[in-house]
Order: structure tokens, then C-alpha cells, then sequence
């Protein structure tokens, strides 16, 4: 699972308010090298919560990434690079994702999260 | 400017939206026309494969035809007649000026004669190039790796076996080929050498008409909230899109056959870049975070409706009818715990993927699905599920037996989504449910399928079904 992903999904279980971020529980972490396509970052850009970005990738030992930022950003090269690197290099294949009102554990098994809720959550 | 776009005699009802999609995608819009001009060849019946499009230039129509799944070729037609005298007199008549640049001695060229409905032999066809000595070609000819191609095509004379109905004329065309369609792609792709497969897998021709009606194209993202295998979402990786998929069922996305036999490993195998994410989740219940919205530029989805695959939503059975009271997992059994799931009708299914896609997609995004249809005889017109985003660009009718098909709906989201709309979206489909769905609503639609015919009706069936009575000929618009 990517950051990009981590950064979309929040907890849904009935009456939980505020399901994100989902705090990350890291077994195992690898990173996998994607193609740079700066067009796919300017898009996302807008749509990230960025102080969501920062934490997860410093969760995953990664803290090149500014506290702030502004879109005026997107010119810079190296800024892009990083924004690449920390959203869609950096994988979480064995580990959870917890919810932040309940603690409840949605497992990442072989990369993919598991975000089905048990029936006393619908 | 006019160009002959002559289709592959295949999916006739996906053609001339596949081009549309694709005009779009290259910029045939932009000079403020809202859609392409079509026209047909003279006495032609729209089943025909061969039809005249308006683009605005010569690098939109190649690129429509070379990524185009449907399009044999474009072609700049220098002539077209019923005979050769005709076609002789056309071709002279057509302006030097279009013919010459392609005529000269520096280039290399060749001829192809075609046809639609009839056999040349190899030595008609020599007969038939030799016959070209009015143009007055100087290059090389070079049939390997030509600048230029010619085409020929020739249709048969009106007659019962050209795969027409017999309302079609002879007809000859003379053209330049401008782009043609990479056909290759099919046996690349093809189903039966993919290695992770599932009973409902995406057939790959289809998957690429489902991508170009997406506009799959580099930069963009695409999800499919019901991935499976990932059969459609290859097609758009093929593309250049990023891809993002979610199933319901966790065999499916995260187990597959094995290490090396899995969603992930079906994009490995051709060398496309991975999904973005696979994830595990229920359209009922989305995992999105609150206030997350327009971010895929595209949904292209197969939804379950029951008749080879049935779909699944969160919460039991038997919980959801209220049989039995809600419960509580014990603490100690929550780690392996495996939630029970409901069936998931098509009508909350279709009701769902609305409001996901309404939330999702940006503006000008589109959803593409397969909507299934019974069909009925005498029933003209078709009802299609809507929403008050969306507009419908494209239905396309794919006949999968005698008594059902499936349509391809592309819908582009015109108007941005807020609570107000979602709430009229809900009693717009309580109204379409009501009205034209009932045969959607649990497992009725795998009856009208499945069950036998005498079964549904008395006797009088037998007589519509006997094979004699069938016209040879079964076109949308016969």
C-alpha cells in the first residue's frame, strides 16, 4: 500500500467522526521504484492532505518532505521528486492501519489493506 | 475535412463511440464543434462498415485510428463509385493538388485491394492495381515499409451473404490510408494467456473499448471499485493511466493463484506499471475519508448483477433483514474474525456506484459500466439508470444471448456533486427502481436468463425461438 492510498482512506465504522488519518502500524516496508510522471503529482497535489502526507512518510522513515507547502512549490524539481518519492514510492506490505478514535486494526497483508468492517460496525 | 472510416464488421453498436471518445481525447473538440459529423455512403445502412467523418485534421484522424480498437482505417478518399468507370472518373476529378505531394518520385508507395463480403483472387487483385494506370504514380513501390498506402476496397453486389442486410450497393472506394488500428494489441493481450483469470475476467477486446470510452491516457487516474482480476484496469495501464482498483472479496485481490499468480502478477506480465492501489473494500460502505473528493478522472467497472457472478456488501444475512438482533464480535475473536456479507442487488449496486462516482470523479470525468438488459421483443426503447451529474454520451447494446445483453453506458459528470444532489439522485432512482428495475431485484434477472423457456411462457414462444424463422441477418437496426 502507498501513501497516496493512506491518504484517502479513513475509517468508516459507524459512529467513529473522525476516521483520519489511520495511524500506520509498520512490520515490513519496501520501496519500489514508479516512473516520475510530474502531470499525476500536479493533479493529486490539490486533493492531498499534506500534514496527513508528512507524518505517514516520516512513520515510514522518510522525512525529506516540508511541513508546509504551496502550490508555488510544484515548480521546483527537487520538490516534486520528493513529493513522488514519499507518495507513491514508499510501500507498506506488512503492517495496519488504525483507526484514530477507536484503535480498531484494518490489517495490510501483501500490500493490500483490508477494509472490510465486521458486522457490529456496519 | 471528410475521411472514410472504414470499422472492423465486429461490435457494431461500439464503433462510431469509440471514435467520438477518442476525437475527444485528441482535440477534436476544441475548435467548438460538440460532436462529429457523420455521414453515410450513398444507399449504405448503418450496420455498414463504412462511414465518412468530419475531423478537423489529418494528425486527429491518425491518432483516433491508430489507437482505435474498432477502426480498420482512415482513409482520404480520392474516389468512389459503382463501377470502375465511376471510380476512374472520381479519382481524375479529384484535386491534383490533394493527389500530387503523395505521388511524387521520392516516395515509396503500395496498393491494397480489399474487400467487404467477397474474395478477390490474388491475380483479380493484380488485375485490379494494374488497372490504377490513370494515376500517375512515381515513386517506388514498396510493399515491406511504404510512405504511402493505397486502398481498394470493393463491397459486393446486393445479395444475401455480404453480412449485410440486403440493402447495400456495390460500392468502390479509392483512398490514402491516413491511420489504422493496432490489432495486434488483441492477441497480446488475449484472455486465454493471461495468467490470473476469474470467471468474469474482462475479454480484451472489450477492455479496450472500455478505456478509450474512459480516455485512458498518461497523468490520469482510473479505478475500478470492482477489480477482480483486473481485467479492465490492464487496459487502461496499457494506456499509460495510473490505476487504482478495490474488490470485496480478499482471495481475489490479495491471494490470486499463488506468489506468482495474482493481480499484480497480470500487469507484470506485460510489462505495465502496477496499480497505484488494491484494496480491499465494499461499495456500500466506501473507506474514503470525509471532504476526499474528485479525484479519479475516471470509473470503468463491470458490476456484479447476479447472472455469472453475484455481488456482496458488508453485514450478514440474516442481520440486515433484522432476523437476528445485531451482535457484537468478542474481542478475543476480532483479529481472525471473517465478516459475513449480504447479497448486494444491482439496484443499490447501480445506486451506489452513482454516488461514489458523482463524489470521485472531477468535473468532465467519466463512468463507464456494463448495465445488463433483458431483452424483451417489441420493447424499442431501453431505460437507462440516471443521475443529475451526469450526462449519457454513449449506450452501447453488446447481444449476449437471445434473451439478454449487456450495454456499455458512458456517462460524462457535467454538473459537481453536493448533499442537495445526492438527495435528488436518491429519489431520481427510487422513481427509475420503481418504474423500469424490478427485474433487477434479487435473482430475477438470473431466471430470465437461466430458467427454460416454457417455463416463463405458454406454448406461443416456441414459434419466436424456432431456428428456421430467425433472420439471417440480426442487426439493431433490422
Amino acid at each position: 500500500m502507498r501513501l497516496l492510498t493512506h491518504n484517502m482512506l479513513s475509517s468508516n465504522i459507524k459512529g467513529v467522526a473522525n476516521g483520519f488519518p489511520l495511524g500506520l502500524e509498520v512490520q515490513k516496508f519496501v520501496e519500489k521504484q514508479v516512473d516520475f510522471n510530474p502531470d499525476f503529482l500536479k493533479n493529486m497535489f490539490p486533493k492531498i492532505e499534506w500534514k496527513a502526507l508528512v507524518t505517514a512518510a516520516k512513520t515510514m522513515g522518510y522525512a525529506e518532505l516540508p511541513e508546509e507547502v504551496e502550490s508555488s512549490m510544484l515548480e521546483s524539481e527537487d520538490f516534486l521528486q520528493k513529493f513522488h518519492h514519499a507518495l507513491l514510492e514508499l510501500h507498506l506490505e506488512e503492517g495496519a492501519l488504525i483507526c484514530p478514535e477507536t484503535g480498531r486494526r484494518f490489517a495490510v497483508t501483501k500490500g493490500i489493506p483490508n477494509m472490510l468492517l465486521h458486522e457490529d460496525e456496519v | 475535412m471528410w475521411y472514410l472510416c472504414v470499422f472492423f464488421h465486429r461490435l457494431l453498436d461500439y464503433r462510431r463511440p469509440e471514435v467520438e471518445a477518442l476525437a475527444e481525447l485528441f482535440g477534436a473538440y476544441e475548435d467548438g464543434r460538440e460532436c462529429l459529423e457523420w455521414k453515410l455512403p450513398q444507399l449504405n445502412h448503418p450496420d455498414s462498415p463504412f462511414h465518412f467523418v468530419n475531423l478537423p485534421s489529418e494528425d486527429i484522424a491518425r491518432n483516433i485510428a491508430n489507437r482505435s480498437i474498432l477502426v480498420k482505417g482512415m482513409y482520404e478518399l480520392w474516389g468512389e463509385g459503382c463501377s470502375y468507370e465511376e471510380l476512374e472518373e472520381a479519382i481524375k476529378a479529384y484535386p491534383d493538388d490533394r493527389k500530387l505531394p503523395y505521388l511524387t518520385s521520392e516516395t515509396t508507395f503500395r496498393i491494397i485491394v480489399d474487400s467487404f463480403g467477397k474474395v478477390i483472387s490474388f491475380e483479380e487483385q493484380n488485375k485490379r492495381i494494374r488497372g490504377f494506370t490513370y494515376i500517375p504514380f512515381k515513386g517506388r513501390v514498396n510493399l515491406k515499409n511504404p510512405d504511402h498506402k493505397f486502398w481498394l476496397i470493393e463491397t459486393d453486389e446486393y445479395g444475401s451473404n455480404n453480412g449485410l442486410p440486403p440493402v447495400v450497393q456495390r460500392r468502390l472506394f479509392f483512398g490514402r490510408e491516413v491511420g489504422a488500428a493496432d490489432r495486434k494489441l488483441l492477441p497480446t493481450y488475449q484472455l486465454k494467456s493471461r495468467k490470473y483469470l476469474g470467471p468474469t475476467a474482462m475479454d480484451a477486446e472489450m477492455a479496450f473499448l472500455m478505456a478509450n470510452q474512459a480516455l485512458a491516457t498518461p497523468g490520469k487516474l482510473v479505478y475500478d471499485p470492482f477489480v477482480g482480476t483486473g481485467s479492465i484496469l490492464v487496459a487502461a495501464a496499457h494506456f499509460g493511466a495510473m490505476t487504482m482498483g478495490a474488490d470485496i472479496d480478499i482471495r481475489v485481490v490479495r491471494d490470486g493463484r499463488g506468489p506468482e499468480c495474482n493481480v499484480w502478477s497480470n500487469f507484470k506480465q506485460y510489462g505495465l506499471p502496477m496499480p497505484v492501489s488494491l484494496l480491499r473494500a465494499d461499495n456500500n460502505l466506501p473507506p474514503w475519508r470525509p471532504g476526499l473528493k474528485e479525484v479519479f478522472d475516471a470509473i470503468i467497472c463491470d458490476p456484479p448483477y447476479g447472472v455469472r457472478a453475484g455481488g456482496r456488501k458488508s453485514g450478514g444475512r440474516k442481520l440486515l433483514k433484522g432476523v437476528i438482533d445485531p451482535y457484537t464480535v468478542p474481542d478475543d475473536k476480532r483479529l481472525g474474525h471473517i465478516p459475513s456479507t449480504a447479497p448486494y442487488s444491482l439496484a443499490e449496486c447501480i445506486h451506489d456506484l452513482f454516488e461514489l462516482a458523482a463524489r470521485m470523479l472531477v468535473m468532465g470525468g467519466r463512468l463507464v459500466f456494463f448495465y445488463p438488459v433483458i431483452r424483451e421483443d417489441g420493447s424499442s426503447e431501453t431505460h437507462y439508470p440516471e443521475h443529475p451529474c451526469f450526462t449519457l454520451v454513449a449506450a452501447c447494446e453488446q447481444i449476449l444471448s437471445l434473451r439478454y445483453s449487456r450495454h456499455l453506458l458512458t456517462m460524462v459528470k457535467k454538473g459537481p456533486y453536493s448533499e442537495e444532489i445526492a438527495a435528488e439522485a436518491s429519489r431520481m432512482h427510487l422513481d427509475f427502481r420503481e418504474n423500469h428495475l424490478k427485474w433487477l431485484e434479487d435473482g430475477k434477472l438470473h431466471s430470465a436468463v437461466f430458467s427454460p423457456i416454457d417455463s416463463q411462457n405458454d406454448g406461443s414462444v416456441e414459434s419466436k425461438f424456432n431456428k428456421d424463422s430467425k433472420p439471417k441477418y440480426r442487426g439493431k437496426y433490422v
